[in-house]
């Protein structure tokens, strides 16, 4: 017996990540998948795709919502139900840490869902990596700004090397136990604070 | 050295989480020797999900929620308790100004009365349905709320059928004025400050006020994970005495500025404390330029608001099984009946000398002006209790009520 392709649906407010989703999906073999970034209307789209999995990211505030209608709706022709199996703890926890969850219609054979899941919650777990990463190099590009600035104004009121300026900084830092980009912006927003603008 | 207990605790972004939020940030939790984490959340179904694989311990709920959860008919629910009411009343309906001026065209006033506003709006609705409108589109927040319920008990009462001559749909609280601005809903049932916001934007009316149409009833509640409870239970002792005194203190129109203050913030409501004010005050400015005083609109503290009477708990049932959420069996109503937790909220807060109601439960609407009763150590005021159309809820009578409960 031929077993024909699942339809997913998507709804993810994010973009890009509902797009690497529908990547992983579709490098898994799914070809029948859809993604929602707007919930609005949405009773009418599935209606329109019959999904078997639909897929949805925690933070969407519309997930009372969409939760209600699965059960009620009539444009919802078949009904759809939270996937649960109380036997695969491990899998619910995993979804709920990722910030997923999946919703499958009755009937639909838990061993067809569960790579679905699966792959979403990776696909969730990688864009937060990358999310946090992205943070991270910002921030840090944001520090080595401020600490440049930093340096700029104590070598021009003191008369310091650019080299004896970061010692000063680093100095400071340790004795006080914060970061030298915190030192920094201090000395940045007391510069600004007291005198002219050093160098704007 | 770190706290005597670590309890992580959900919440949505609505005025009254207030209690459990003034208990983390104002010191009344550390004070219990308690390091209390909060997590702000977008929906109800993420509380539920985080409650059932622990990530929570506890969480602000809508008084049905754990009904629902331990009835069965949520997914992914656990076994959920209440200790602790988070107040009494808070919630409105809003409807749109076309709906307002059609009802009118029928007789409504600004008054707020659910009466008069309830015969204004079903002469309405009929004069749309001979007109082959379509049906006034009216949204709640979940189905098993105090809002879905309230709303179907008011238009039920004023003889419209809330299942055939309006649609009822879910709307999350932030978008429901936005909503109804767009003409996707006619109205709506939802907690502050998300009614007062429709007014300020000029899009909609107040008609009437869950204050109005069940005296000082039930609203949200602290929803515990039972296996949590039964774990942790000075854990629990030490929280629900950091609430009674974060509700005390919430209470008190002395503390108003810094409440809302605290409430302001990114974290929490995230709404400027001007916003906070009609349901700090009870003053509600309901469109066209009235403005109404309401008497105990929203009560944290006062009326015994704390208690997690049974006969709350019981009501909802009975509203579940009356728009068929759930059959009634002894065995769903035993559920029912164990769901809300008086011992654990009086074993508690015994030790602190607090005013403490004689009775588990009592009959709803028997109260008609505030009354005084005996209790346990201290004075105590309850009620009034009274529903809007002089209906009476024994729970000892729980059959009765809900043979002579119509579907409309």
């Amino acid at each position: 017996m031929i077993r024909t392709s699942l339809a997913v649906l998507v709804i993810d407010e994010n973009r890009i990540r509902a797009s690497i989703i529908e990547a992983g999906l579709r490098e898994a073999g799914h070809e029948r998948v859809t993604v929602i970034h707007d919930v609005s209307g949405i009773a009418r789209r599935i209606a329109e795709i019959e999904p078997d999995v639909i897929v949805i990211d925690l933070e969407n505030p519309n997930r009372d919502m969409l939760e209600n209608m699965f059960q009620l709706s009539r444009a919802v022709k078949r009904p759809i139900a939270m996937f649960v199996d109380r036997s695969d703890q491990a899998s619910i926890e995993a979804a709920v840490d990722a910030g997923v969850s999946a919703y499958v219609v009755d009937g639909l054979r838990q061993e067809r869902v569960k790579p679905i899941l699966d792959m979403a919650v990776s696909r969730f777990n990688a864009f937060s990596r990358m999310a946090r990463e992205l943070e991270e190099a910002r921030s840090e590009l944001e520090s080595r700004k401020v600490i440049d600035r930093a340096k700029g104004i104590l070598m021009k009121s003191r008369g310091l090397t650019e080299e004896a300026a970061y010692t000063l900084l680093r100095k400071t830092a340790m004795n006080q136990n914060r970061k030298i980009s915190d030192i920094a912006q201090s000395l940045v927003t007391a510069a600004g604070l007291l005198g002219p603008a050093e160098d704007e | 050295m770190g706290a005597e207990h670590q309890i992580t605790a959900g919440f949505m972004p609505l005025f009254d989480s207030a209690v459990l939020v003034a208990a983390g940030e104002l010191g009344f939790a550390a004070r219990e020797g308690i390091d209390l984490t909060l997590h702000r959340e977008t929906s109800w179904a993420n509380i539920r999900d985080r409650i059932a694989i622990g990530h929570f311990d506890l969480a602000h709920m809508l008084g049905p929620m754990p009904l629902a959860c331990n009835l069965g008919l949520t997914p992914l629910a656990s076994e959920t308790i209440v200790p602790f009411s988070l107040g009494l009343g808070g919630n409105c309906v809003t409807i749109s100004n076309a709906v307002w001026a059609g009802m009118a065209a029928h007789g409504a006033v600004p008054d707020l009365d659910p009466a008069r506003a309830g015969a204004a709006l079903g002469a309405f609705i009929r004069e749309r349905a001979a007109a082959g409108r379509d049906p006034l589109r009216f949204a709640v927040v979940h189905p098993h709320s105090g809002h879905n319920y309230e709303l179907r008990y008011w238009l039920a009462a004023c003889g419209i059928d809330p299942s055939r001559e309006i649609e009822i749909v879910i709307v999350p609280p932030p978008f429901m004025a936005d909503a109804l601005a767009a003409g996707r809903i006619d109205g709506y049932c939802v907690g502050e400050p998300w009614n007062s916001a429709a007014v300020a934007a000029g899009i909609g009316h107040i008609v009437t006020v869950k204050a109005l149409l069940w005296r000082n009833s039930p609203e949200k509640v602290i929803g515990v994970r039972k296996a949590w409870a039964e774990q942790s239970p000075e854990a629990l002792a030490a929280l629900l005495r950091a609430l009674h005194h974060s509700a005390r203190w919430c209470q008190d129109p002395a503390n108003r500025d810094e409440l809302a203050a605290v409430m302001a913030q990114r974290g929490f409501l995230g709404l400027p404390p001007v916003v906070q004010m009609p349901i700090l005050t009870g003053r509600l400015r309901l469109g066209g330029g009235a403005e109404l005083d309401i008497e105990d609109f929203f009560v944290p503290f006062d009326k015994a608001a704390n208690f997690p009477w049974k006969s709350h708990s019981l009501w909802f049932y009975t509203q579940m099984v009356r728009w068929g959420h759930v059959a009634h069996t002894p065995e769903n109503l035993a559920i029912a009946r164990d769901c809300y937790r008086p011992d654990l909220y009086r074993s508690a807060l015994k030790p602190l000398g607090v005013a403490l109601p004689g009775a588990n439960a009592k009959v709803e609407g028997a109260l008609k002006v505030a009354t005084p009763v005996g209790s346990a150590g201290a004075s105590l005021v309850l009620g009034p209790d009274g529903f809007f159309d002089g209906q009476i809820f024994d729970p000892d009578e729980i059959d009765a009520y809900i043979a002579g409960q119509s579907r409309r």
